[in-house]
C-alpha cells in the first residue's frame, strides 16, 4: 500500500471537486455571457449594417441596353433591326485566372487568332469587371454547345443572348443608313455614362450617328440575386429599358438598289431628292461595305481591304466626295446671265471650238475641239449652248459678268455650303471667289478664272449631294430645298421631318418664271432633242433619250481631273485610271411636277452623257415606274370604293 | 482502505448508492442528459437540413453517425470506470504511437499531415483520439495521488499533457493541439491545481507572447490572428470567412430569416457553412433567439455533465467526467467565438451540430463515460 492512499480524504477531495466545478461553471457561464453579448451586438444592435451587407452581396443591379430605334425606308422596309445574337461574356471579378480562362475559351472555341486577340484587347480595357463583358460575339450554334458543357470548368462565364444591330441590305444602303460601332472610350466622355452603361454599340455615321438620342432609349435596371460565384439565381426587380424610337426615312431602298445596279460596279455617287421637300430617295456610294462587319467583328484583313483599300470604300462619295462640276454648272451660268443681263435668250454667238480672253494668247477650248477639227457648235443661242453644252458660250458669258455676281448667283443653289438637315459632316465643296483665292492662294483673280468657272472647272468643287440640290432647285423652278434623310419619327407621316427645318424658300428673285421655264426646256432639250442631224441633238439624247416616255431635264457634265496642256488632246489611253474625267449628270423629272432631282457622279468615268446619264436613266425608271403603279393602285382603291 | 470505502458511504454527493433502483440506474442512463443531448443534436439536425442544400446523401450519412454515435454513448455508458482507469495508460501510449506514425507516415490534407490511412478503409486523426486520451491519462495519474496536487505532480502531469500536443503542434495542427493541453489542464484544474499558479502561468504565458508569435506559430496562423483584428484588409482571401459569417448573423437579426432562408448560405458566400460555420447559418435563418436557444442547451448539458461528474464515486471518475464536460465547453465556446469574430479562425467543429463523424462519435463516447461513472457502484 503506497503511502500517498493513506492520506487520501475522499471526503475532502468532493468538496475540493464541488468546489472547483462551481468556480468553472460560473466561468462558463459568464463566457457564454460573452458570447450571448457577442451575437447581441451583432444581430441586434449591428443588424442593420449587416443587413445591408447582405444584401450587397447577393443582390447585383445590372443595367439593362435598351433596344435600339429600328430604320424602315419609305416603303415601310428594314434599313436596320436588331437581332438576337448568342455571345460569350465574361464577369472578370469571377475568374480565378482570368489569363488561363481566356487561352482555355480560345482553344475550345477554335477562335481565330484575330479574335483571341479582339477577347484579350476587350479585356484589358474593361471598365466594370463585376459586370458581364462581352468578348466574342456572335457564336455560332457548336460553340454555345460547347461553352454549355465545359462551363463548370471555366467559372465567370456565361453565354448571353442580346440584341446587336443587322442591315439586312448590307452594301446597298451603307453609306446612306450608315452604322453604329462599338463603344470607346471616347464615345463614353461624349455621352450621357449612366444611359450607355449597358449599351455596347453606338452610332457612328449616316443616319445611325445623326440619330442617334432618337434611336438610342432609355437604360433599363435589373435587381437580381446572385451567388457568390456571380451566378444569377433570381430576379428580384426589373425596370425595363424603354427601346428607342424608329425613324422613317425618304430613301426608297428600291432607288438605293437601282442605283448600285446601274453604277455596276464603278467607282460613283447617286444623290435623288424630292425637290418638293428635300428628302433624300436615294444616297448611293460606291464602293462600299458591309455595315454588318462593324457589328460582328471583321477579320484584319477584311478591315485592312477596307480601310487601305486606294477606292476608299468607307469614303462617302455622295456627301463628301467633292469634285468640279464641269459644265453640270452652265444652269447656273446661263441664268446668271439673264438674272444679271449679260445676255438673252436670244444673244447668239459663234462658237468655232475656241475661245481666247482679248489680248491672252491662251486658247480655251470646246469639249469637241481634235487636232485634227478645231470642233465648235457653230451659232450658237442660250437654249443651244445648253443642249449642245458649249463651252465657248459660257467662257463668253462668265468673262462678262462681275465674279461676285456669278459666285453670289450661284451660292443660291446652295454651292459653297453643306444644306443638308440631318446628314452629319457633309462635305461643302468650294465656291472660289476673289477673296478666296487671295486667302488660299495669295493669287488675285485672274479674268481666267472666270473663264474656268463659266463651265464649271477651275477650283469650283460639289459633292453630288450639291449638285443634287442643284438639280431640285432647277426642278423647282428657284426654290432651294434642304436635303434631309429622316421623314417621320416613330411613324412615317408623324411631321417630324418637316418640324426638322422648314425648307428653305430662296426665290432666285432676279429671274422671271418666264426665264426659268425656258432653262427648263433646254435642259428637256438635253435628253429629248435627238433627230436633228449633225451637231442638233441635245448631247443626252443619244444615250437616254430615244425611248423615254416620260419628260426628263437634265444636264450633262464631263469634269477634267487633270489640265490637259495647251495644244493636247484629252486621251483616256494615256492617262492613269486617277487622272480620267469625272462623269456628271444632273437631272429631274417628271419636268411639269418634279418628284424626284437628282444629281450623278462616276469617278474617272468618262462622258457625262454616254456614263453618267443612263445611271441618272435607270434611278429616274425606277422612280416612275414605282409612281405610275402607286398612281394605278391608287385609282384602283378609288374605284373599289 | 477501509477508511477511504467509510468515507465514500458517508459522502452527501454519492447518491448513486442511495438511489440504486431506479430503472435508468440499472441500464447506465442518464435520461436528463440524453434528452438535453437529443434536444441539441434534433435542433442541429434541422438546422443542417438547410445548410446541405439539398444534398440528401450528406444528410443521410449524418443521420447514420449519429445512430453510430449513440451506440457508442450506450456502449461507453456501459463499461465500468474502473475499466478506462485500467486502459488509461495504455490508450495514452498506443495514441502517442499513433501520432509518431502520422509524423512520418501520415496523410497530408491542405498542407498539413494529420491524418493515418489504411488503404481503402478508413482513416482517422489520432490527435481526436488523443482528446480522450489525454485526460483520462492525466486523472489517471491523479488518482492514487491525494489532492490538490503537489508540484512534483502536477509538473508529471503537465509532461503528459504537453507531449502529445507537442506532438500535434508538429503537424502542424495549432487548434487541436491546444485543445489536447485543455483538455489534460481541465483535469488539473479540476483536481484543484491552485488558482494562483494558474495565475502565474497566465502571466507567464502572456509575458512570452510576443516570442510565440516569433517562433511558433507559422505565418498563416499569425495571418489568422491579424485577419481577426482587421478582416477588411485582405476580404477576398483571409478576411472572407469572418466577414461572410459575422454578415450572415448579423443579417440574421432577432427572428432570422427563416429556415431555408439563409441568401449567405444558400447563395455560396458562407465558406464551410455545414461545418465549423454552422452556427452563422443558425444565426441568420433563426436569428438571436435561435442561437441563444442553443447556447442555452449547451449551458444545460454542462450544468448536468458538471453535476453527473461530481456524483461520480472515485477521484478518477470525477476528474474524467468533469474534464470531458469542460473540453466540450471549450469546443463550444471556441468555435461560437471564432465564427462572430472574436477568436482566430481554428478548425474546430460546432459540438453535435457541425456534419461531421469523429467529433460526434468522440463526444457522444465521452458523455458515455461520464454516465458511466455516474452510475456504476463506487468502487
Amino acid at each position: 500500500m503506497a503511502p500517498e492512499l493513506s492520506i487520501k480524504d475522499q471526503n475532502r477531495e468532493v468538496e475540493l471537486f464541488v468546489g472547483r466545478a462551481t468556480t468553472l461553471f460560473v466561468l462558463v457561464v459568464l463566457m457564454l455571457g460573452l458570447l450571448i453579448y457577442r451575437m447581441l451586438e451583432l444581430q441586434l444592435w449591428n443588424h442593420d449594417t449587416y443587413k445591408i451587407r447582405s444584401d450587397d452581396n447577393r443582390i447585383r443591379v445590372q443595367t439593362l441596353a435598351p433596344p435600339r430605334g429600328l430604320i424602315f425606308d419609305r416603303n415601310g422596309r428594314l434599313l436596320a433591326d436588331n437581332q438576337n445574337a448568342s455571345s460569350l461574356a465574361l464577369v472578370i471579378d469571377n475568374m480565378p485566372e482570368p489569363s488561363q480562362s481566356l487561352e482555355r475559351i480560345g482553344s475550345l472555341l477554335e477562335l481565330t487568332n484575330t479574335q483571341r486577340s479582339e477577347m484579350i484587347s476587350r479585356v484589358e480595357s474593361n471598365r466594370r469587371p463585376d459586370a458581364p463583358l462581352v468578348v466574342v460575339d456572335s457564336l455560332t450554334e457548336e460553340q454555345v454547345a460547347r461553352m454549355a458543357v465545359n462551363r463548370h470548368l471555366l467559372p465567370g462565364t456565361e453565354v448571353v443572348n442580346r440584341l446587336v444591330r443587322h442591315y439586312p441590305y448590307a452594301e446597298i444602303a451603307a453609306h446612306a443608313v450608315g452604322s453604329v460601332r462599338r463603344l470607346s472610350d471616347e464615345d463614353l466622355r461624349r455621352v450621357d455614362p449612366v444611359q450607355y452603361s449597358a449599351t455596347e454599340f453606338i452610332g457612328k455615321r449616316g443616319v445611325e450617328a445623326f440619330y442617334e438620342d432618337t434611336l438610342h432609349g432609355q437604360v433599363g435596371y435589373q435587381k437580381a440575386e446572385s451567388d457568390a460565384l456571380g451566378r444569377l439565381r433570381q430576379t428580384l426587380d426589373v425596370q425595363s429599358p424603354t427601346a428607342g424610337k424608329d425613324l422613317y426615312l425618304h430613301l426608297d431602298i428600291d432607288l438605293q438598289r437601282a442605283g448600285v445596279a446601274a453604277l455596276a460596279g464603278r467607282r460613283g455617287a447617286v444623290v435623288a431628292l424630292d425637290p418638293r421637300n428635300g428628302g433624300v430617295l436615294a444616297m448611293v456610294s460606291q464602293p462600299a461595305y458591309d455595315p454588318n462587319f462593324f457589328v460582328t467583328g471583321m477579320s484584319e484583313a477584311v478591315f485592312g481591304s477596307l480601310s487601305t483599300s486606294k477606292y476608299v470604300p468607307l469614303f462617302n462619295r455622295a456627301t463628301n466626295g467633292q469634285y468640279a462640276p464641269g459644265s453640270t454648272f452652265k444652269p447656273i451660268v446661263g441664268l446668271a446671265g439673264i438674272g444679271l443681263s449679260a445676255t438673252t435668250w436670244d444673244t447668239v454667238i459663234e462658237d468655232r471650238g475656241a475661245f481666247q480672253l482679248p489680248g491672252q494668247e491662251r486658247e480655251y477650248r470646246d469639249w469637241s475641239w481634235t487636232k485634227e477639227n478645231s470642233g465648235g457648235q457653230g451659232m450658237v443661242d442660250l437654249r443651244r449652248a445648253i443642249y449642245r453644252s458649249s463651252n465657248v458660250y459660257f467662257y463668253d458669258l462668265a468673262s462678262r459678268i462681275p465674279v461676285q455676281d456669278l459666285v453670289d448667283f450661284a451660292a443660291q443653289f446652295g454651292l459653297g455650303r453643306d444644306m443638308s438637315v440631318d446628314i452629319p459632316a457633309a462635305g461643302s465643296g468650294l465656291l472660289p471667289d476673289p477673296v478666296w483665292k487671295q486667302g488660299a492662294k495669295g493669287l488675285p483673280w485672274f479674268p481666267g478664272d472666270s473663264v474656268n468657272m463659266g463651265i464649271g472647272q477651275g477650283d469650283l468643287l460639289a459633292t453630288p449631294l450639291q449638285m443634287a440640290v442643284v438639280a431640285a432647285t432647277l426642278a423647282n423652278r428657284g426654290r432651294l430645298v434642304q436635303p434631309r434623310m429622316m421623314r417621320g419619327i416613330d411613324a412615317p407621316e408623324s411631321g417630324d421631318g418637316e418640324s426638322l427645318l422648314p425648307s428653305t424658300q430662296i426665290a432666285l428673285e432676279q429671274v422671271s418664271t418666264q426665264d426659268w421655264e425656258s432653262m427648263v426646256a433646254a435642259l428637256e432639250d438635253v435628253v429629248h432633242r435627238g433627230n436633228q442631224g449633225f451637231r442638233g441633238n441635245g448631247t443626252a439624247w443619244a444615250y437616254i433619250g430615244q425611248d423615254i416616255d416620260y419628260r426628263m431635264a437634265g444636264k450633262s457634265g464631263t469634269a477634267q481631273v487633270v489640265e490637259i496642256s495647251q495644244g493636247e488632246e484629252y486621251d483616256e489611253e494615256t492617262l492613269s485610271e486617277f487622272d480620267r474625267k469625272h462623269a456628271w449628270f444632273i437631272a429631274f423629272a417628271p419636268v411639269e411636277n418634279p418628284t424626284i432631282a437628282l444629281a450623278v457622279l462616276v469617278e474617272n468615268g468618262g462622258g457625262g452623257s454616254s456614263v453618267a446619264a443612263p445611271v441618272a436613266r435607270a434611278v429616274i425608271d425606277a422612280h416612275m415606274q414605282k409612281a405610275e403603279s402607286e398612281r394605278v393602285a391608287q385609282q384602283e382603291m378609288l374605284v373599289q370604293r | 482502505m477501509i477508511q477511504a470505502d467509510f468515507q465514500r458511504t458517508l459522502s452527501p454527493y454519492d447518491s448513486a448508492a442511495a438511489k440504486p433502483s431506479r430503472w435508468y440506474f440499472r441500464l447506465h442512463i442518464d435520461p436528463i442528459l440524453v434528452g438535453l443531448l437529443t434536444v441539441v443534436i434534433v435542433y442541429g439536425l434541422v438546422v443542417l437540413r438547410s445548410a446541405v442544400d439539398g444534398n440528401e446523401a450528406l444528410y443521410t450519412a449524418q443521420i447514420q453517425r449519429y445512430a453510430v454515435a449513440y451506440v457508442v454513448l450506450i456502449v461507453a455508458a456501459q463499461i465500468p470506470p474502473h475499466f478506462y482507469l485500467r486502459i488509461s495508460p495504455l490508450v495514452y501510449v498506443v495514441g502517442m504511437l499513433l501520432l509518431l506514425l502520422v509524423l512520418f507516415f501520415g496523410v497530408s490534407v491542405k498542407g498539413s499531415q494529420r491524418w493515418l490511412e489504411i488503404p481503402w478503409l478508413f482513416r482517422f486523426q489520432p490527435s481526436e483520439l488523443m482528446k480522450l486520451a489525454v485526460p483520462m491519462a492525466v486523472a489517471w495519474y491523479l488518482q492514487k495521488r491525494s489532492l490538490p496536487p503537489s508540484l512534483k505532480y502536477t509538473a508529471a502531469c503537465l509532461v503528459i499533457m504537453t507531449l502529445p500536443a507537442l506532438l500535434i503542434g508538429r503537424q502542424p495542427d495549432l487548434g487541436t493541439s491546444i485543445l489536447v493541453f485543455g483538455a489534460g489542464f481541465s483535469v488539473l484544474l479540476l483536481a484543484g491545481l491552485p488558482w494562483r499558479l494558474v495565475l502565474w502561468a497566465g502571466l507567464a504565458i502572456s509575458a512570452a507572447a510576443p516570442l510565440i508569435w516569433q517562433f511558433v506559430l507559422e505565418g498563416y496562423q499569425r495571418q489568422r490572428v491579424l485577419t481577426l483584428f482587421d478582416p477588411q484588409s485582405d476580404p477576398l482571401g483571409a478576411g472572407w470567412n469572418i466577414i461572410q459569417s459575422t454578415t450572415a448573423i448579423g443579417s440574421g437579426g432577432l427572428f432570422g430569416k427563416g429556415l431555408f432562408q439563409g441568401s449567405q448560405s444558400y447563395l455560396d458566400f458562407l465558406p464551410e457553412a455545414r461545418t465549423d460555420f454552422i452556427v452563422a447559418v443558425m444565426g441568420e435563418e433563426l436569428g438571436f433567439v435561435g442561437v441563444a436557444f442553443l447556447l442555452l442547451m449547451y449551458l444545460l448539458i454542462i450544468a448536468r455533465g458538471l453535476w453527473l461528474a461530481s456524483q461520480a464515486g472515485s477521484t478518477f471518475g470525477r476528474l474524467l467526467a468533469g474534464a470531458f464536460v469542460l473540453t466540450f465547453f471549450v469546443y463550444v465556446f471556441v468555435n461560437v467565438a471564432m465564427v462572430s469574430g472574436i477568436l482566430p479562425v481554428v478548425g474546430v467543429p460546432l459540438p453535435l451540430v457541425s456534419y461531421g463523424g469523429t467529433s460526434a462519435i468522440t463526444l457522444m463516447a465521452g458523455f458515455g463515460v461520464i454516465m458511466s461513472v455516474r452510475t456504476h457502484k463506487a468502487w
